[in-house]
């Protein structure tokens, strides 16, 4: 047995090892990671940078924990951008576990607002997020396809309460908010078949705006419905939610988690390349003994 | 009769929605709504099934000691607690009481649903337990209407807020499963260096269209250049091949909607 083929019989447990050194020691160590900026993220980030304060935005947090790393920096960076804005915020969660995604984002992000940021050289000052004024929260229900079309003809339909009980109609901020028609653009940040659903039953009947924030592994399926122009901008991963920080002059999470994702990335990556060679070197070893 | 009643049904609301899709009328918009509260009714009906037989499934595990019947006691306690914080809290900050009707809440399930299904199976002291259980129920309801320590409250905020609520969900929800997930790094390292070869042309190209997404954000002198090939194998190869599958699912999904619709199709029934 050659050198190759025992380094192809490697343990496993080796390989966790190794990257789990590589991933402490990257996020231990005080580095940046330079992050490109795209088209996709930047059609997200100028449109929502573009509205003027008093705008509505909403954004659907459709996804569980097991997506957090991903899709929580995208929702952080987007709704503090939006709240810095002074843009309002309606939120709904479609995925089970997604309502306790999106009420620990709103009360992080309303935290942060309480101290005073400057951002691409403008300074914000601190403010108070209020529920009903700034956001309105309207939680979950189950079959996603039905509640986004329902919300099309009035959000009251689906919702006649928001999350936390409260009737929408005794909330200010949803006395003149009936539908999509008041809405100036919709970011599904989603990990699953949900974001078909805002294409099909949402943006392909009611023609509202829509931005997505996808998982890494989604992005690619999502492209078809960039370029046709029913969905307006994509944030892939946890790079596009640091592109979107990046942009928004507001290093956070993702930024933070680039660091890790980068040199593992570089591992895997390696670990693909040191596969190939041990693999083409058996080969011509075997031919070789062959001939 | 019994087989050409649903089939009838499946046609004719089949046939309206396709209808109703293209009708932009008022009544069409009202008929639709109608139609799709009815889905959700239904689907509540479902989740009650889904957690009975949850229940079911558990308690057979846990009484017949099947490999890992222990997690069944997690998944049954689990599955009580988190809907009786959802839709209690704590008023007083004591919380003597507040965990003592839970306990007796979940003994008395316990017992009820074991007195249910043994009952059926034809176990000794069924009877018994299902009486216990209805005891402890009712112990249960006395906590519940005299104890001024904690209180009931469906669907609005107190129980949302109910701070056992949330730390269910943030420290031990949240962790697991986001756990569960970062696993898939390891395991997709260990995966790429024994299966992601270049065996023939198709895995070759395959091999570096990964490699250039993923090195994408790479920085250095070739970042530029690597990001603009990704934008190309994105938006160029990649999105001829995603729409073509995307046409491929749509067409797919007509075709069996079409014969579900006009009885070709008869699996929903429990026969082909």
């Amino acid at each position: 047995m050659n050198w190759f083929e025992r380094f192809m019989k490697l343990d496993r447990r080796w390989i966790y090892l190794f990257l789990i050194t590589v991933c402490l020691l990257a996020y231990y160590s005080d580095f940046t990671v330079p992050t490109i900026r795209e088209k996709e993220t930047g059609a997200i980030y100028n449109f929502i940078d573009s509205l003027p304060a008093g705008e509505v935005i909403f954004v659907a947090i459709d996804y569980d924990p097991s997506s957090q790393a991903e899709l929580h920096p995208m929702t952080y960076a987007i709704i503090e951008h939006a709240f810095r804005k002074n843009l309002k915020v309606v939120f709904t969660a479609l995925s089970q576990n997604g309502p306790g995604m999106a009420d620990q984002a709103i009360h992080d992000i309303a935290d942060s607002m309480r101290v005073e940021q400057t951002y691409n050289g403008v300074s914000y000052p601190a403010r108070e997020i209020a529920n009903g004024v700034d956001y309105c929260f309207l939680g979950y229900k189950p079959y996603y396809a039905l509640v986004i079309t329902a919300m099309g003809q009035d959000f009251r339909t689906p919702f006649p309460a928001d999350y936390y009980g409260t009737p929408l109609d005794s909330l200010p901020l949803m006395k003149k908010l009936h539908n999509y028609d008041d809405i100036s653009i919709v970011v599904e940040v989603s990990s699953g078949n949900i974001s078909d659903a805002w294409i099909s039953y949402g943006q392909g009947k009611f023609g509202f705006p829509l931005a997505m924030g996808l998982t890494g592994v989604m992005t690619a399926q999502y492209y078809p419905f960039l370029q046709s122009g029913q969905v307006m901008g994509i944030m892939g991963g946890l790079l596009g939610a640091a592109q979107y920080e990046d942009m928004a002059d507001n290093p956070g999470l993702a930024k933070d988690g680039m660091r890790v994702q980068l040199p593992a990335h570089l591992v895997i990556i390696l670990f693909i390349l040191i596969g190939n060679i041990g693999h083409f070197a058996s080969r011509k070893n075997r031919k070789n003994v062959q001939s | 009769m019994r087989r050409q009643l649903p089939f009838f049904f499946v046609f004719l609301f089949g046939t309206f929605m396709v209808v109703q899709n293209f009708v932009p009328h008022e009544y069409s918009e009202r008929a639709k709504e109608f139609l799709s509260d009815w889905t959700i009714i239904i689907g509540i009906f479902a989740l009650a099934l889904g957690i009975w037989s949850l229940i079911h499934v558990s308690l057979d595990k846990i009484n017949k000691r099947k490999p890992n019947w222990e997690y069944s006691f997690v998944t049954l306690v689990g599955l009580v607690a988190m809907i009786f914080f959802g839709f209690t809290a704590n008023v007083s900050g004591s919380w003597l009481t507040y965990f003592a009707a839970l306990m007796v809440l979940l003994i008395s399930l316990w017992l009820l649903v074991q007195g249910i299904l043994g009952a059926g199976a034809g176990v000794t002291k069924a009877k018994e337990k299902f009486f216990a259980g209805i005891g402890l129920a009712a112990i249960f309801t006395f906590i519940a209407l005299y104890d001024k320590s904690w209180a009931f409250h469906f669907y609005t905020s107190e129980g949302l807020e109910n701070p056992l609520f949330k730390h269910f969900f943030s420290d031990i929800m949240v962790p697991l499963q986001a756990t569960m997930f970062a696993l898939l790094a390891f395991f997709i390292s260990s995966a790429s260096y024994r299966a992601f070869r270049a065996r023939n042309l198709l895995a070759t190209l395959l091999l570096i269209a990964a490699l250039i997404v993923m090195l994408r954000f790479t920085p250095g002198p070739w970042g530029d250049l690597i990001s603009k090939t990704s934008t190309w194998v994105m938006n160029v190869p990649n999105l001829a091949a995603q729409r073509a599958i995307v046409i491929g699912i749509g067409l797919g999904m007509v075709a069996t909607a079409l014969k579900v619709i006009l009885g070709i199709e008869r699996g929903y029934m429990g026969k082909g």
